[in-house]
């Protein structure tokens, strides 16, 4: 289709109007596998903050939920703190690393299947042509003019388009309250702004981005293609053409007339008419091309039908693509998927998730982290000693309110009371009643001889009354002025 | 340039023309929606442009027909908190402040209010963590002057120390034994040796002998026998570690000579009866405050006399 000796267009324009795409119905392997990734990942959408999750009368019932006012996030049995953040950083790391190992094994394969993009397109599509009729009947449509009929099935479509972006919109939210209470409160009027902000930016977006832009958020808005491209390498599966088995392009009359001369493709552009991106995929690998396989599904029922071999369009890596040109076999499909590069990425996928899986199950509930008063560093006491003040926060991150009890140790003659004793009442040990899955806040005095080093360290500890192998410790240093007078 | 234009083979799509080392440029159209993008921004823009301040002027900006200004913003963050505290100052006005320390929330909000009304109002002289300095009270230990109750605490924020046009503020003058002619310089070196032996920084030696003497005669009558101090004129404790003008010999030659009358301003009329209490709240939570005395006598009176502490007058606007 290139053609060198072209002539040059000297009005070349700057814009250029979105062709539109009006991809065919097909059925076949990958179709059916779409099909099923659809509906695993939208039922994982809409149904997960449905999923109650009993933590006790302290904590939220529900399974999956970001609470950002209290700055919780639950997720099943685990709960996360402000302060272990680095488990959200963990998964996304993991997330990066396992969009690596996806990548060089099977190309584009979250574009293809996953992508919230591509699976809320394919829904689009699929109630377009519920309404408007197939490829061809949506041609017609296009270009007929506007009458009562057109104006219905439009006015349908983008109504039924814009429920869907309702919902879509509307589960988000979900996840970041109580979704029985939310719902009541959404649908009565009484939820707050952000939760009607939310949804309503959401549904614009779903419906601009799932009925309009489509392929466009692929090719021009989103970083991921090219990124992917970059990690793609000659062992990673994407959707070929295969140009050698299939040139030159020939009717199947034609190739009766004259055996010998044609390929096995026969011309009949039933990939392009299923590309929901409206690309070619015959011109080679490209941008445009998301490998969702629906053109493998089209041309394999064409072969099929003209009695000619299967997998004219097929996965194959750069380099099974090269050994098949030259007539030799495939990699086996295990060496071309476990390769250093592939074994790497997986190992250190695996090897962050293995660490935070031990982390998560040995992490401690109970935490104390204790300032030291800056200013001032000491206060000199009527009978000569000396007394230091401390901030302490004491973390009960179980979901009971639990009586602590902090405990000083490694200061000699010294003795330890907060804010709500006095020095009279004071010993080694105070206690603190913490609420569930809060933190406690206390002000710790220490008195100690007025003589004694300027600086000294020693440790505070806290542990729950009720669970006494649960511990927490912070060193702190007790300051003196630096010589009696 | 134009002339190197042509049409790439792989893709079809006409080249922009420049060539760097080879390596040419696809002149391929922008998606219109993008430019629609741009037109939408641009639209915004002059939307912005009428709505909020804009322009820069010679003195301001355009205000814009919507009236915002962050600083308006500001103020009316500000009403809003200080709508929310208004009931935690009625709350504290009200509560009789020995019932205080048995209301912890109330009383935790006193002291986060006394913490930032100390930073406006009491900095000055007893610095940012309220150690003070030589001759500015430490209202971190335990060693009052005037009481280190909740009770004497407030008195002394309503009525000051030493304020001269004030009745009721806390007042007492030490004689300036030196400068008054009443000592000799030495039986002042005497009476500095006895001080220092009372609190132990000096053995006991014939000058302190001397000085004992004198204190029995010329000091215990505020100080009072044992040199404990009496906390109804203010007279410090001298037996303890602490003192407020310093206890080496220079200081308290000083002392005794010159005297000392050191004077804190009464807030009672320029801060309002909630924010007292709150300040009050805020020091005696620093470590040093005392428990309310047993005697009923002298803390009734003095509670009635701080609570008829004058309206303020500049806390009004």
């Amino acid at each position: 289709m290139s053609n060198p000796d072209e002539i040059l267009d000297p009005q070349l324009q700057l814009y250029e109007k979105r062709k539109g795409v009006y991809p065919k119905a097909v059925d076949g392997t990958f179709r059916r596998l779409k099909w099923a990734i659809m509906a695993v990942t939208l039922a994982i959408y809409y149904i997960t903050p449905w999923i109650r999750w009993d933590r006790g009368p302290y904590a939220p019932d529900q399974a999956v939920l970001v609470d950002l006012a209290n700055r919780r996030f639950f997720m099943f049995g685990i709960e996360i703190w402000p302060h272990e953040f680095y488990y959200v950083a963990g998964m996304l790391v993991m997330a990066g690393i396992g969009l690596f190992l996806v990548t060089s094994a099977v190309g584009r394969a979250w574009c293809g299947y996953s992508c919230p993009q591509t699976v809320w397109t394919d829904l689009f599509q699929h109630i377009e042509r519920a309404i408007d009729g197939d490829r061809n009947a949506q041609f017609r449509l296009q270009d007929a003019p506007w009458g009562p009929k057109k104006i219905f099935k439009r006015l349908s479509k983008w109504t039924i388009w814009l429920l869907v972006a309702l919902a879509t919109g509307g589960a988000w939210i979900f996840y970041f309250a109580d979704a029985p209470t939310l719902a009541r409160d959404f649908f009565s009027g009484e939820a707050a702004f952000v939760a009607y902000a939310t949804v309503g930016v959401l549904t614009a977006t779903t419906f601009i981005f799932g009925g309009f832009m489509r392929e466009q958020v692929c090719i021009y808005m989103c970083p991921w293609p090219r990124i992917q491209a970059a990690m793609m390498d000659e062992k990673s599966l994407t959707v070929t053409y295969k140009d050698w088995r299939g040139e030159p392009r020939g009717s199947v009359k034609k190739a009766e007339a004259q055996p010998g001369s044609f390929g096995d493709c026969i011309d009949c552009n039933q990939c392009v008419a299923v590309c929901p991106t409206g690309i070619d995929i015959r011109d080679g690998p490209q941008i445009g091309c998301i490998t969702c396989a629906l053109c493998i599904d089209a041309c394999d029922k064409v072969m099929d039908q003209v009695g000619r071999p299967r997998g004219l369009i097929d996965y194959v890596t750069e380099e099974d693509a090269e050994l098949e040109k030259a007539g030799q076999s495939h990699t086996p499909v295990l060496k071309t998927l476990f390769r250093p590069r592939t074994i790497l990425y997986f190992s250190a996928w695996g090897a962050i998730g293995l660490a935070m899986l031990f982390a998560v199950g040995n992490r401690t509930r109970i935490d104390i982290s204790a300032n030291h008063d800056r200013n001032p560093l000491y206060v000199q006491l009527a009978d000569g000693a000396v007394r230091n003040a401390y901030t302490a926060n004491l973390r009960n991150m179980e979901n009971r309110p639990r009586t602590m009890e902090v405990s000083m140790s490694g200061l000699g003659q010294a003795v330890l009371w907060s804010s709500e004793g006095s020095r009279e009442t004071a010993g080694q040990t105070v206690t603190i009643d913490v609420p569930a899955d809060s933190v406690g806040r206390m002000r710790l005095f220490v008195a100690a001889p007025g003589v004694g080093a300027s600086r000294e360290e020693f440790v505070l500890t806290v542990r729950a009354v009720d669970d006494r192998t649960a511990q927490d410790s912070h060193n702190v240093f007790f300051e003196r002025p630096e010589s009696a007078e | 340039m134009v002339d190197k234009q042509r049409i790439d083979e792989a893709t079809g799509t006409q080249t922009v023309g420049h060539e760097w080392d080879g390596i040419e440029e696809l002149d391929t159209p922008m998606p219109r929606w993008w430019l629609w993008t741009l037109y939408a921004t641009i639209i915004w823009g002059l939307v912005y442009v009428v709505l909020y301040p804009a322009w820069p002027m010679v003195n301001s900006a355009t205000e814009g027909v919507l009236g915002w200004s962050s600083r308006g913003d500001y103020q009316k963050a500000l009403a809003a908190r200080e709508a929310e505290l208004e009931p935690i100052r009625q709350a504290l006005v009200n509560t009789d402040i020995h019932d205080l320390p048995n209301n912890p929330e109330l009383l935790n909000e006193a002291v986060q209010g006394g913490r930032s009304a100390f930073k406006v109002h009491c900095v000055q002289c007893h610095g940012a963590g309220a150690a003070g300095s030589k001759g500015y009270p430490n209202l971190n230990d335990d060693e009052w002057l005037w009481g280190g109750d909740m009770e004497a605490i407030e008195y002394t924020l309503v009525h000051g120390i030493r304020n001269p046009d004030h009745d009721e503020t806390r007042f007492s003058q030490m004689p300036a034994f030196g400068r008054d002619g009443i000592l000799q310089s030495n039986e002042i070196q005497d009476l500095v040796s006895y001080v220092r032996v009372l609190s132990n920084r000096e053995q006991q030696s014939a000058s302190s002998n001397r000085g004992a003497a004198l204190f029995e005669v010329n000091c215990a009558v505020c100080h009072g026998n044992d040199a404990k101090g009496d906390r109804m004129q203010g007279a410090p404790n001298l037996t303890d570690a602490i003192n407020l003008y310093g206890l080496d010999r220079a200081s308290l030659t000083d002392t005794i000579t010159n005297s000392r009358y050191g004077v804190m301003p009464r807030w009672g009329h320029r801060l309002d009866a909630a924010t007292i209490r709150m300040l009050t709240a805020y020091v005696h939570s620093l470590g040093g405050g005392e428990a309310a005395p047993e005697s009923e006598d002298t803390a009734t009176e003095q509670a009635a006399i701080a609570t008829e502490a004058e309206t303020p007058v500049d806390e009004q606007s």
